[in-house]
């Protein structure tokens, strides 16, 4: 039974080193875990609670859905590759891509903030849709709300989703077995660097362009041509080094990178490098990883790479028993373990 | 990339660590004084090339981390006071105080605001003239005279908002002090390839004969690093101690003179207290009495500090060399960069936080 | 801090691996259109000399001939 009586907290709040919410605590890093994992969690408490999967996979009426919720806050609104409206729906779909469902309705949810140029949320709207038209999902039910001018950043979204789960499909990190391969569908870090070459005070120019995209097509073509998919995961925040991180967590399993194989574009790799960023842990919004059996390795990444956003796909690690460790095998042959970064990562200078 | 990926190519690499097996005889301890140099071995574990013989010592190279306490109150009341726009480079905002870091301060409603040059707060100066913007000017050699380039500008701009808190250390003075001390191992040096191409390195040729040691100006690649601890070894293995350049690509025997004239009419030798080591005379730059208008610390009224140093911090050790990270009791533990003991841990080149990222084993936490 | 190729104003548009940034060249009055330039927070602080990249590239692969393929009876394995 609770201890807890609404307005009186009886046991002290299990996280109070930190007594004020940094933003850190969304940086998708150990900081964000602590906070879902202390706060969220445990309060939530349910038996079909998956705090730690990118979607949640609930039986109903004898088959399964999956249902998840993303929230947008992503400032600028509009950047290179997409704004905060793609973002929203690519983002949820992706979710429940990666739990192995069929995306097919999304619910938005926006809080506006007063002030907010009319033609914005247009042009944020419209690109909602086209997204959802592309992912081939329908937006069917939202809400909308202002705050007064200061208390918002122009627009914040929600959406949340659901997709049905084929009966045959099994994805989870418990499938995750020793031997099998680590697969990415193309090159990291351009959302996150496009963002911050967007944001003011930074000051370079650049072409890099977000990576928002919708990857259902490709996790459905996998699954129809026969591949033996354990586990997908996207990369968003915290990159590539949380994602990895989560599943070797979840699945108890260590997965070993090969630094050599790590698609990067030459523009992606020199803002990384001239603000002190790590290409690993930076933000996607069209990458995602799939751990498949050994086998169909090589068949999974011709399929990828054959089709729109998988151009890029490449193998680039394999997973090994126990220990729940990520390690980086360096060019120079050493290797290193890979943690989870605490909170968002800061440009940096000597 | 050219001139960048050369220098990272794994062939030459793994052949001139070859090579330094082959020249190593005796035991030698070599220093490195540089953030970038700690970071950079670490992470492409360079360390882990050498031959056993070869013992390598991160030094007090990170101006973040050796950034006296009391500054770092001192930048917190500062960032506190209404009116003014805190800026800095990014690695400060997490460094400890004595209570609190600047970003827990942003958190609380401070305007604390990352920049990536001074120019950018010099900018940020002439956009919001009825605020007072205050840059953190922190950095060795290399950083100081892009702070004077901004305090010159704004002094020619007639812009009155604008000042520094200044946080520069030297690395000369640095060697000589790890060098007196009396527990000192470090037969060598790197030195910092960066700084020295502000300063170029007349001024080591003298420490060099001083101390019997050889100085080898080394940059920031993994084949810049291995190539400048070959050249360390070697003057060790045949008994010289001189100032030698392996990073003459960029650094020359007198450095940047049109920096180093505008950094003396800017700057001014002072004292300065170490994190973890303490005060070393004519260790830092301070605002020159032409610039001092400039300077935040007599502009500002700041409020009296008494610096607090956590008691279980052992970065001072760690800086001078005499421990390694994964020697201190609390390090991983109750020292992480989640919630640092001491700026060691927190700043990205600090040594603590290298190994914690690149070397530490995480206890699992059960999810 | 890293290395770049430049433009030539009192501030130039300095370009590193396809992006760029307005960089303050007081430092660098010899630079030229194409030179390479070592850049930090900003600033150009010295342009790269390529003769000397030259040499040390000489000094690197002749160090790895030298000792080529000579394994040290000390070297440790990662």
């Amino acid at each position: 039974m609770s201890d807890y009586t609404p307005g009186q907290l009886v046991c002290p709040i299990p996280i109070s080193e930190y007594p004020k919410v940094l933003l850190a605590h969304g940086g998708g890093g150990t900081l964000m875990h602590q906070l879902i994992g202390k706060i969220f969690a445990p309060t939530f408490k349910s038996d079909l609670q998956q705090a730690e999967h990118d979607a949640a996979t609930l039986p109903i009426n004898g088959g399964r859905i999956a249902f998840t919720t993303d929230s947008f806050v992503v400032n600028p609104m509009i950047f290179p590759g997409g704004n905060i409206g793609s973002l929203a729906v690519h983002g949820t779909v992706n979710d429940l891509a990666m739990a192995g469902a069929k995306p097919l309705y999304l619910s938005a949810g926006f809080i506006l903030e007063e002030g907010l140029d009319m033609e914005t949320l247009w042009t944020v709207v419209q690109a909602m849709q086209s997204a959802a038209e592309e992912a081939g999902v329908q937006i069917v039910t939202g809400d909308t709300k202002v705050v007064d001018r200061g208390k918002g950043d122009g627009v914040f979204i929600n959406t949340a989703g659901i997709g049905l789960i084929p009966d045959d499909v099994e994805i989870s990190p418990k499938r995750i077995e020793p031997g099998d391969a680590v697969i990415v569908n193309g090159d990291l870090g351009r959302h996150g660097m496009a963002i911050i070459a967007a944001r003011e005070g930074i000051g370079f120019e650049t072409s890099i362009e977000s990576d928002s995209a919708s990857l259902h097509h490709l996790v459905s073509a996998l699954l129809a041509n026969g591949i033996n998919v354990h586990c997908l995961r996207d990369l968003t925040r915290g990159g590539l080094v949380s994602a990895t991180n989560e599943l070797a967590s979840a699945s108890g399993h260590s997965i070993q990178i090969n630094e050599a194989s790590l698609p990067v574009r030459e523009d992606v790799n020199a803002m990384c490098e001239l603000l002190g960023f790590d290409p690993m842990s930076v933000a996607n919004e069209g990458r995602f990883m799939a751990v498949v059996a050994p086998d169909d390795a090589e068949k999974a990444v011709e399929i990828l790479r054959g089709l729109p956003h998988g151009e890029g796909a490449v193998a680039i690690g394999t997973v090994s028993e126990g220990g729940s460790l990520v390690t980086l095998k360096s060019r120079f042959g050493a290797a290193r373990v890979l943690s989870m970064l605490s909170g968002e990562q800061l440009p940096r200078i000597c | 990339m050219k001139h960048v990926d050369e220098y990272r190519d794994p062939e030459a690499v793994k052949r001139i660590a070859a090579k330094i097996h082959t020249i190593t005889t005796k035991s030698w301890t070599i220093m490195e004084v540089c953030g970038g140099q700690t970071h950079a071995i670490v992470r492409f574990g360079i360390d882990e090339l050498l031959p056993d013989k070869i013992t390598l010592v991160h030094g007090p190279g990170c101006p973040v981390c050796v950034t006296g306490v009391e500054l770092i109150d001192k930048a917190v009341s500062l960032a506190r006071t209404p009116g003014v726009i805190f800026t800095s480079f990014g690695d400060m905002l997490r460094v400890p105080g004595s209570k609190v870091d600047l970003l827990s301060v942003k958190a609380d409603g401070g305007d604390v605001r990352l920049v990536y040059s001074p120019l950018d707060s010099l900018k940020m100066a002439q956009d919001n003239p009825d605020k007072q913007v205050v840059f953190f000017s922190v950095g060795f050699e290399t950083t100081a005279p892009t702070a004077a380039m901004a305090v010159v500008q704004a002094k020619k701009l007639g812009i009155r908002n604008f000042s520094l808190l200044t946080a520069h250390v030297l690395v000369p003075a640095a060697i000589r002090a790890i060098m007196t001390m009396p527990k000192t191992q470090v037969q060598g040096f790197l030195a910092a390839g960066h700084v020295c191409t502000i300063t170029g390195y007349e001024e080591y040729e003298p420490l060099a004969a001083e101390f019997n040691i050889p100085i080898v100006v080394t940059g920031f690649e993994p084949v810049d690093i291995l190539q400048g601890i070959y050249k360390t070894v070697e003057q060790l293995e045949q008994g010289r101690s001189e100032a030698e350049n392996q990073y003459s690509r960029v650094v020359r025997r007198e450095g940047n003179t049109a920096a180093m004239k505008i950094i003396g009419e800017v700057f001014t030798v002072v004292d300065r207290t170490w994190r973890g080591i303490g005060m070393i005379p004519d260790s830092g730059w301070g605002l020159s009495a032409e610039y001092e208008e400039f300077d935040a610390e007599k502009r500002f009224d700041i409020e009296d500090i008494t610096a607090e140093e956590d008691s279980e911090c052992i970065s001072g050790k760690i800086l001078q060399g005499i421990k390694k990270p994964i020697e201190c009791p609390a390090f991983g533990i109750r020292c992480t960069p989640d919630h640092p003991l001491g700026a060691t841990m927190v700043s990205s080149e600090g040594a603590c936080a290298a190994y914690f990222k690149y070397r530490h084993i995480p206890t699992v936490e059960k999810a | 801090m890293l290395t770049d190729e430049g433009l030539l104003t009192r501030t130039g548009k300095v370009e590193f691996g396809g992006v760029q940034r307005e960089i303050n060249l007081a430092y660098v009055p010899e630079a030229q259109v194409g030179d390479w330039v070592l850049v930090h927070a900003g600033f150009a602080l010295q342009s790269i000399d390529e003769e000397e990249a030259q040499k040390t590239l000489e000094e690197m692969r002749n160090l790895a001939e030298v000792g080529g393929g000579l394994k040290g009876a000390d070297e440790d394995k990662s």
